[in-house]
C-alpha cells in the first residue's frame, strides 16, 4: 500500500489529557504528525482536532479506530486531500524599510493575495492563507529580501461530505 | 435540608461502597493517608489487604477480577507507589481486565513543582489505561469515581486510574452519589446489526469445514452457555486462545484444543485448511496467528467483536459482527442449521493422535528420570478433578498449565496473556482466592517469576489466605533457555538460576512447605497440598532442559507448527 497524505478529523469532549492520549497513538506506530490543529468546533463544548499524516490507508484506518476508542472521542474521520477543503496560514515579519525601498516587494504582496496585518517603524507583517505550495512560493519570493521571522500554522480543513456530528450527539443524548 | 458535609477521603470510601466493593488491595503512603484514615474507620464494611509491593496490589486486583468478573481495586500513594502500579495496569489493559486504581497525589498547589513523591502518573499511565483522570477538587470525586467504575466494567473492560490530590482528600463537600449509566462520547455496546448476523449464519451453514476460534470475550461477555449451544447445534470444532481457556469445559467433546504458539497441533494446522473461520471475542494476537501473510488465507473470516478497533486490525474479515458477543450469539443461534461435521472432526482427531504420540505421552508419562512439568499438572488434575482455579505465571510452566490443566467451569484459568508479566501469579492467586473463597486456587509458578513478587508470601502469611503455591523449579528461565537452545545455538546467556532454599523462605513466612525431587513422591505431596485447609507451598524439582512443544517459531505460519 502506498503512502498518502490523510487529514484526520477528531470530534471530542474538551479534555485536558486527551491530546496526550491521541498523540501517543501516533507515537506507538512511529507515525510523524505533519500538522496538528485543535480548536472549537461548530458544536458548543466540542473540540475539533485536525491532524495531517503521511502514511498508508491501512494504518490510517487502524489509527482512526484507536482514536475513536478513546472515551472522550465522539467521532473520528479520515479524508484524502481531494475530499476536503483545506488551508494553512503563515505570517512573515519583514523589515519596514524594504516596503518603501523595494518596489518589487509591493508587487509580490499584491500578486500573492496576501494581507499586510501591521506596519510599524521597524517592521511590517504579512499574513498569507492558502495551500502549502502558495505559502512556499511566497516564502521563496520574499527570502532574497531577508525575512526577520516566519511562522506557518497547522492545516485546518472541512470535509466536502457531511460529518453529522450534531445528529450523532442528539442520538447519544436520547439513548 | 442540607446534606452533611464529608471529606473527599471519606467520599472515596463511600463511592467504593456504592459500587459494591468490599475488598481492596493497596499500600499506604504520604499522599494517600487521608484515604487510609477513612479505611481504618470503615474497616467493617471495606476490607483492605496490605500487599508487600504495589505491583502485587494490581495483580491481586486482576486475579480477583478475572476469577469473579467484578472490578478489582488497587490503592497506592503518589510517586513510587503510583509508578509501581504501572506493570499491573499495562497487564490489565492488554488482557481487558476491569480494574480501578486509586492513587494519591501531592496537593494541587504543589502540582508541577517536583514536590516530594510527585510524579505525573496521568502522563505515565495514559498509554496503558482505558481512561484516567486527576481529581483536584473534592466535589469531583463522586462523578469521577462513578465514571471510573462504569468505564472499567463496560464494553471491552480495562483499567482506569484515578489520581486524587491530597487537598481533594482533605476538603469537605456535600456528598451525593449517582451511578454512571452512560457517557455521550462512549458507546460500550454497539447496536447489533441483524443483517450481519444473517450473513454470518449463511456462511456458517454453507461451510464444509467451518472452525470456531474463541477468546476471552466469551468469558467477559458471559456467553459461555450460548457458545456451548452454538457449538452443539452447528457441530463445529472449537478451539480456544489462552485467555479463552475454561470458557468451555476442557473435556467437552467438540473442543479441539488450544490455538497459537504452543497450542495443539490440529487446531493450528487446520486453521489453514478451514473454509470459514468464526472468531468469537478474540483479537488475532500474533501469538495466535503466527505470520499473518499465511494465516487462514483460504478461509472466509467472520469476526464477532465488541471493540470496533479490533475489526480488520490484523485479519481482514468477510463478515464483521460488531456487538456484545452474548447478544450476537443469541441472535445467531436460530439461524444455525443442525450439523455434525463428522469427517471434518476426524481430521482433528487424526492430527491429535500424531501430537499425542509425538509430544503428549512423553510429557504426561515421561520415560526420563526427571519429573516433567506436564506430569505435575496432570497430578494436580487428578486431585483437583478439574475444579480448581489455576493461576499461572509466565514461561514454560504457563504453557504446560494451559496445555494440560483440566477445567470444568469458566473463569478458572487466570494468567498473564498479552503482556506476559513474570511475577503475576503469586499476587493474582491471592486475589482469585479472596474473590472465590469456596474454590481451590492453585498458583503454578516458575523459579524465575516466583522471585519477582516473592514478597507477597508476606501477604499470604498475614491474611492467612489459603492459596496453594506450586513452584516448578528447573533452575532456569526455562522459556528463554528453550529459545536459546533452538534459535541461539545453546548460548545460555543469563538464564541459569542459582536459587535459594525456597522451602526455608516459605517456612520463614510460616507457610507449610515441601519439596519434591522424585517422581514417586509427587502423588502424595500433591494430595497433601490439595487436602490442606491452609496455604501450602510445594516446590517440584523438574527436568532442567525440557522444552514446550508443539511450537510455532516466531514469524512462521501456524501450519508450520513443530512437534520437536
Amino acid at each position: 500500500m502506498e503512502n498518502q497524505t490523510f487529514t484526520i478529523s477528531v470530534y471530542s469532549e474538551n479534555n485536558v489529557g486527551l491530546l496526550n492520549r491521541i498523540s501517543g497513538i501516533f507515537l506507538k506506530r512511529h507515525i510523524n504528525i505533519l500538522s496538528l490543529n485543535v480548536s472549537e468546533s461548530e458544536i458548543e463544548n466540542v473540540s475539533r482536532f485536525v491532524i495531517v499524516v503521511h502514511t498508508t490507508e491501512k494504518w490510517v484506518q487502524n489509527i482512526v479506530g484507536q482514536i475513536e476508542k478513546q472515551i472522550e472521542v465522539i467521532k473520528a474521520f479520515y479524508h484524502i486531500d481531494e475530499e476536503t477543503i483545506f488551508l494553512e496560514n503563515a505570517l512573515f515579519k519583514i523589515e519596514s524599510g524594504l516596503l518603501f525601498d523595494e518596489k518589487l516587494i509591493q508587487n509580490i504582496i499584491k500578486e500573492s493575495n496576501s494581507e499586510i496585518v501591521t506596519v510599524s517603524r521597524d517592521f511590517f507583517v504579512i499574513s498569507k492563507s492558502g495551500r502549502r505550495s502558495d505559502i512556499e512560493e511566497l516564502y521563496n519570493k520574499l527570502k532574497p529580501f531577508g525575512i526577520m521571522q516566519f511562522v506557518r500554522s497547522g492545516r485546518i480543513s472541512v470535509s466536502k461530505e457531511k460529518m453529522e456530528i450534531s445528529t450523532l450527539l442528539e442520538e447519544l443524548k436520547n439513548k | 435540608m442540607g446534606t452533611k458535609k464529608i471529606s473527599g477521603a471519606e467520599a472515596v470510601i463511600r463511592c467504593l461502597l456504592e459500587e459494591g466493593v468490599d475488598l481492596v488491595y493497596g499500600y499506604p503512603g504520604g499522599a494517600i493517608m487521608p484515604v487510609y484514615d477513612e479505611l481504618y474507620k470503615f474497616k467493617d464494611q471495606l476490607h483492605h489487604v496490605l500487599v508487600r509491593h504495589e505491583q502485587g496490589a494490581t495483580h491481586a486486583a486482576q486475579g480477583f477480577a478475572r476469577a469473579t468478573g467484578k472490578v478489582g481495586v488497587a490503592i497506592a500513594t503518589s510517586g513510587p507507589g503510583a509508578t509501581n502500579l504501572v506493570t499491573g495496569i499495562a497487564d490489565a489493559q492488554i488482557d481487558s481486565t476491569p480494574m480501578v486504581c486509586i492513587t494519591g497525589q501531592v496537593g494541587k498547589h504543589l502540582l508541577g513543582s517536583d514536590a516530594f513523591q510527585e510524579t505525573d502518573i496521568i502522563g505515565i499511565s495514559t498509554p496503558v489505561t482505558k481512561w484516567n483522570y486527576q481529581i483536584t477538587e473534592a466535589s469531583e470525586i463522586p462523578e469521577i469515581m462513578a465514571k471510573a467504575f462504569y468505564i472499567a466494567r463496560s464494553g471491552r473492560p480495562g483499567p482506569v486510574l484515578v489520581d486524587i490530590t491530597k487537598n481533594a482528600q482533605f476538603d469537605e463537600f456535600e456528598f451525593s452519589y449517582k451511578k454512571c449509566t452512560g457517557i455521550r462520547s462512549y458507546n460500550p455496546k454497539p447496536t447489533l446489526n441483524i443483517e450481519k448476523v444473517k450473513e454470518a449464519a449463511e456462511l456458517i451453514n454453507k461451510a464444509k469445514k467451518p472452525f470456531i476460534v474463541f477468546g476471552q470475550g466469551i468469558i467477559l461477555g458471559q456467553a459461555e452457555e450460548l457458545l456451548k449451544a452454538f457449538v452443539e447445534k452447528s457441530g463445529i470444532p472449537a478451539a480456544w486462545t489462552i485467555l479463552g481457556l475454561s470458557a468451555l469445559p476442557t473435556e467437552y467433546p467438540l473442543n479441539v484444543g488450544m490455538l497459537g504458539m504452543h497450542g495443539n497441533y490440529a487446531p493450528n494446522i487446520l486453521t489453514n485448511e478451514c473454509d470459514v473461520l468464526i472468531a468469537l471475542g478474540m483479537r488475532f494476537d500474533d501469538r495466535v496467528t503466527g505470520n499473518l501473510e499465511t494465516y487462514a488465507k483460504q478461509a472466509k473470516v467472520i469476526h464477532f467483536e465488541i471493540d470496533a478497533a479490533e475489526i480488520d486490525k490484523n485479519v481482514k474479515t468477510e463478515v464483521a459482527v460488531l456487538a456484545d458477543v452474548k447478544e450476537a450469539l443469541a441472535a445467531l443461534l436460530p439461524f444455525i442449521e443442525n450439523n455434525a461435521h463428522e469427517s471434518w472432526h476426524n481430521e482433528f482427531k487424526e492430527l491429535y493422535k500424531i501430537e499425542l504420540e509425538a509430544v503428549i505421552n512423553d510429557e504426561l508419562k515421561p520415560k526420563k528420570e526427571g519429573i516433567s512439568m506436564g506430569e505435575t499438572i496432570e497430578m494436580i488434575n487428578k486431585h483437583s478433578k478439574g475444579d480448581a482455579i489455576m493461576v499461572s505465571d509466565v514461561g514454560q510452566h504457563q504453557m504446560f498449565t494451559c496445555r494440560y490443566a483440566k477445567f470444568n467451569s469458566t473463569k478458572s484459568n487466570v494468567t498473564s496473556g498479552g503482556l506476559g508479566t513474570m511475577g503475576f501469579a503469586l499476587p493474582a492467586a491471592i486475589g482469585a482466592k479472596m474473590g472465590m473463597p469456596d474454590r481451590e486456587v492453585v498458583a503454578i509458578i516458575g523459579d524465575g517469576g516466583f522471585q519477582m513478587t516473592i514478597q507477597e508470601l508476606g501477604t499470604i502469611f498475614q491474611t492467612k489466605v489459603p492459596v496453594k503455591i506450586v513452584i516448578l523449579n528447573n533452575e532456569f528461565l526455562g522459556m528463554v533457555r528453550q529459545w536459546q537452545q533452538l534459535f541461539f545455538d545453546r548460548r545460555y546467556a543469563s538464564t541459569e538460576m542459582t536459587n535459594p532454599n525456597f522451602v526455608a523462605i516459605a517456612e520463614g513466612y510460616y507457610i507449610k512447605a515441601k519439596k519434591v525431587t522424585k517422581r514417586e513422591d509427587l502423588d502424595a505431596a500433591v494430595a497433601e497440598m490439595m487436602a490442606s485447609k491452609e496455604s501450602y507451598f510445594l516446590e517440584v524439582m523438574v527436568e532442567k532442559e525440557n522444552n514446550v512443544f508443539p511450537m510455532i517459531p516466531t514469524g512462521a505460519s501456524v501450519s508450520d507448527i513443530r512437534l520437536s
